[in-house]
């Protein structure tokens, strides 16, 4: 059988300060299989950034084992946490996280130029992402010149930028108007059908729903993990000329 | 990631604060220029010092009275009268001297000089016909003081272009002119070539008489103020010191050279002590403006270090892409190298620019060394990566979740 994707061990993550200890998250177990498309539900204080953070290598769990692509994520440097988020994760954050005055192509080559690849063919893939979600007329616009979902969708071609293992959003349509969103969720099942493996962090039902399985979260805890039978379906047609 | 695309960031990144990174760098800018300015100010006053101290002849030496000791009270340095026309003569003819080629007794005293329309303060040098060749006097009318003006203690006088212009006006031939000295008439038979020096230093604005006209008419003295005399070659300079120190010693009956009632120097100890004296104003003067540049320096670091606050979230994001803690250090790095780089290159132009003002203002030589300038490129370079590295390891060292939350 093929290796997951994700596998959480009995994961938990404790913050301790000198008098209180906060348990985040406490014995998390799940994997995730690649080209699953997975909804991570739960309400504000629930541990899901947390999680979030443990999933995105941006933080280690306290106890418990976290392989990623096969490889664990446990005690690294900063700079390997780097690397690996480098090659592994594709971010896509609620508030966008573009760089500012910066040109939307610039923005998508970032990762890659970190993973320093040849430029030539960076501006190549670049061009090819931001065609695919709908920017190839925006290219050279800097990230103050476009709408919230523009934005979003810079950062979704950002996120695809490297290829990585999983592409894990955060919020992702909690800074864009409804209308924007649905255009969102259209390229996340897109990228669904193409074989992307998506964990997208979401406290609102409606945008949950058009994953395939919904992992909610309570307390720190594992709650329910369901198979979503029918995911809504996303309406928006991407059009070249917004 | 390439230094080229690094490089083009950080530019883009100062130049949307365009205010705040102009009064960042002035400190630089102020600091690398007073440093120019000062460096080339000092090298254009020694120059010209140095110019002034060879054109009277690298192997030349004076010998000049010094200060009598007697009974514990010493009198003014110079005042004495030890030094005689005998003096000089026996140097000239001793056996003892091997390597001195020319002798020139001189008796200089400044004198009030009129003509019917004009008057001027100057020196008036009772000098010999070697007095030509020891200073490398150029005659550019008529002639020197000769042999037979000497002898004959003729009241004729050559004279220095500076006293020429005061005295008859620019451009007018002095020659067969008359000055009054003293109540004595003097007919000018030679206008010497200029010889540069200004001020105090003027060595154009000199009258020379007959020594003995000067002694016996004029200053009503029969000792000598100096004798100046030329080496045989500069390499014999401390050997001819040496041979004329010995025998005046001997002349004036004094067994311990400190004793000595004469002092005898080169022109290489008068550059020296000219040098030492520039040498420590500019070192000075520079240390201030090291001073300065390290207050610009801590401005930088200052900027920086808000920079990175302000940028908290995009230092967070660029971590979570996969930017290492080098790429980050790099790239705040650039951002201040290239600040106090481009704020030394505005700074070398006004250091530049402010001692040709000078040089312009104060009529002498502008000197710009490329050394100073170089060295203010690295200087300012240096001073990018010392009070960047701080800052930048600030970025670095943040971690990316933190820096995302930032708000």
């Amino acid at each position: 059988m093929k290796k997951p994707i994700i596998e959480l061990n009995n994961v938990s993550k404790v913050y301790q300060t000198d008098t209180i200890t906060t348990i985040a998250l406490e014995n998390i177990s799940f994997t995730v299989n690649k080209g699953e498309f997975v909804a991570i539900m739960g309400p504000s204080g629930s541990g899901k950034s947390t999680l979030m953070h443990i999933l995105g290598a941006l933080d280690l769990p306290s106890s418990g084992q976290y392989f990623l692509d096969g490889e664990l994520v446990e005690k690294l440097t900063d700079d390997e946490l780097s690397d690996i988020r480098n090659r592994k994760i594709g971010f896509i954050f609620q508030a966008f996280n573009l760089l500012p005055r910066t040109p939307a192509i610039k923005n998508v080559m970032l990762p890659m130029a970190y993973a320093a690849h040849d430029k030539k063919e960076s501006e190549k893939k670049a061009k090819q992402y931001l065609e695919m979600v709908g920017l190839g007329h925006r290219l050279y616009h800097t990230t103050n010149q476009l709408s919230g979902g523009q934005q979003q969708r810079v950062a979704i071609a950002r996120g695809i930028a490297m290829n990585p293992a999983l592409l894990l959003a955060d919020e992702p349509t909690g800074n864009i108007a409804s209308s924007q969103a649905d255009e969102i969720m259209s390229i996340f099942q897109k990228l669904h059908r193409e074989g992307h493996t998506i964990i997208m962090i979401t406290h609102e039902p409606d945008i949950a729903h058009h994953a395939q399985r919904i992992i909610h979260i309570k307390d720190g805890r594992l709650y329910k993990d369901e198979t979503n039978l029918k995911p809504t379906q996303a309406k928006a047609k991407l059009q070249q000329d917004i | 990631m390439d230094y080229y695309e690094i490089a083009s960031e950080a530019i883009n990144t100062l130049r949307v604060n365009k205010l705040r990174t102009s009064l960042a760098v002035l400190g630089i800018v102020i600091g690398i220029g007073s440093v120019i300015a000062l460096v080339s100010l000092g090298q254009a006053s020694q120059k010209a010092i140095e110019s002034q101290i060879q054109s009277l002849g690298s192997n030349l030496l004076t010998i000049s009275p010094s200060a009598q000791r007697s009974g514990g009270v010493q009198g003014a340095p110079g005042s004495s009268t030890t030094l005689t026309n005998a003096d000089a003569e026996s140097i000239a003819n001793s056996d003892q001297i091997t390597v001195i080629k020319t002798v020139s007794p001189e008796y200089s005293g400044r004198s009030q000089i009129t003509t019917s329309q004009a008057n001027s303060n100057t020196n008036v040098i009772g000098s010999t016909p070697a007095y030509m060749e020891v200073h490398k006097i150029e005659i550019a009318t008529g002639s020197f003081i000769s042999e037979t003006d000497l002898k004959a203690m003729s009241k004729v006088a050559v004279i220095g272009p500076t006293t020429a212009a005061t005295l008859f006006g620019e451009g007018v031939d002095p020659i067969g002119q008359t000055v009054r000295i003293n109540g004595n008439v003097f007919t000018i038979i030679g206008l010497t070539v200029s010889k540069g020096g200004t001020g105090f230093q003027n060595q154009d604005d000199v009258l020379y008489v007959p020594l003995t006209t000067a002694q016996k008419q004029l200053f009503g003295k029969s000792h000598l103020t100096s004798i100046a005399i030329t080496a045989t070659s500069e390499d014999a300079m401390t050997q001819a010191q040496n041979e004329v120190g010995y025998l005046l010693l001997e002349r004036h009956k004094l067994n311990d050279p400190s004793e000595a009632d004469f002092s005898i120097f080169s022109q290489q100890d008068i550059l020296n002590t000219a040098s030492s004296v520039t040498g420590t104003f500019t070192t000075l003067l520079s240390g201030v403006a090291a001073i300065s540049l390290l207050v610009g320096g801590i401005g930088i670091m200052n900027i920086m270090l808000v920079t990175v606050t302000e940028r908290t979230r995009e230092i967070g994001l660029r971590k979570a892409l996969g930017a290492k803690k080098k790429d980050i250090i790099t790239q705040f790095l650039v951002e201040s190298v290239i600040l106090t780089f481009s704020g030394g290159a505005f700074g070398i132009l006004l250091g530049i620019g402010a001692s040709y003002l000078y040089s312009v203002i104060t009529h002498s030589a502008f000197v710009i060394s490329p050394t100073s300038i170089i060295l203010a490129f690295v200087v300012s370079a240096t001073i990018g990566v010392i009070f960047g590295w701080y800052p930048a390891r600030q970025a670095a060292n943040l971690q990316p979740i933190e820096a995302l939350r930032y708000e």
